[in-house]
């Protein structure tokens, strides 16, 4: 399962102004697998241009934990990508 | 133990009754509600947007952690979500305790870190018909004119 030429398909939950720019809840990309988080948002700009403004400040989740940015992400799991939040 | 996310106006009254205990001697209730004013710009609603599943993990990480660091014996925080008008209850956060400063240490923790880790958004209505989301610490100020829903 570590063949680095076999990808998947990831969807990404978008929320708030990402959701917003990018005019999607739901972000596909492409990953080879073994990417982390890192490579994962450089292709989400890749195909979401409009997220280029506030990808330094974007969140990022899997299976509803905060990951850092060198976390490599699993076969099958739930990504979620969106801005600082503002709840209370 | 209770955390819950709800598109219908917040029942204060019984989630602070839902904590209440003969084995406390306090409980204290934190209510978030929509202000009109945030410096010199004026709101007319606020829309609130979560990712149910992850804020409803992390609201209970939350009451997990306060209940390992004080002696409570109940907490609930239920948040809205959904379109808002001024003063109405955003967020409720009680919590009981046999004394009360173990109740005020635990709402204000859970308020404080509720504003911090729960994936919960507000967009503000301004006056003048633009909205905007706010996102604490992005530089970038993004108006728009977009309606909101």
């Amino acid at each position: 399962m570590t063949d680095p030429e076999l990808t998947m398909n990831l969807t990404v939950k978008l929320f708030a102004r990402a959701r917003d720019l990018a005019g999607t809840s739901h972000a596909d990309v492409t990953l080879s697998n073994q990417q982390t988080v890192e490579e994962m948002l450089s292709q989400l700009v890749i195909h979401y241009p409009q997220l280029a403004s506030i990808r330094e400040s974007l969140l990022v989740a899997v299976n509803n934990e905060y990951v850092p940015s060198e976390t490599v992400i699993p076969a099958n799991a739930e990504v979620a990508c969106f801005p600082p939040v503002s709840g209370g | 133990m209770t955390v819950r996310l709800t598109d219908k106006p917040i029942d204060y009254h019984l989630v602070t009754e839902s904590v209440r205990t003969p084995r406390a001697g306090a409980v204290v209730l934190f209510l978030g509600t929509v202000r009109e004013f945030t410096d010199d710009q004026q709101t007319t609603a606020l829309d609130y947007d979560a990712y149910p599943e992850m804020a409803i993990t992390k609201m209970e990480e939350l009451v997990a952690e306060a209940g390992e660091k004080w002696p409570i014996l109940n907490a609930v925080i239920e948040h809205r979500v959904g379109h808002l008008e001024l003063g109405e209850v955003c967020v409720a956060v009680a919590v009981s305790s046999p004394h009360r400063k173990e109740a005020f240490h635990a709402g204000q923790f859970l308020i404080d870190e509720l504003k911090v880790r729960v994936p919960i958004w507000k967009k503000e209505n301004w006056i003048d018909g633009q909205s905007e989301w706010v996102h604490p610490g992005e530089e970038e100020s993004v108006r728009s004119n977009t309606p909101s829903s």
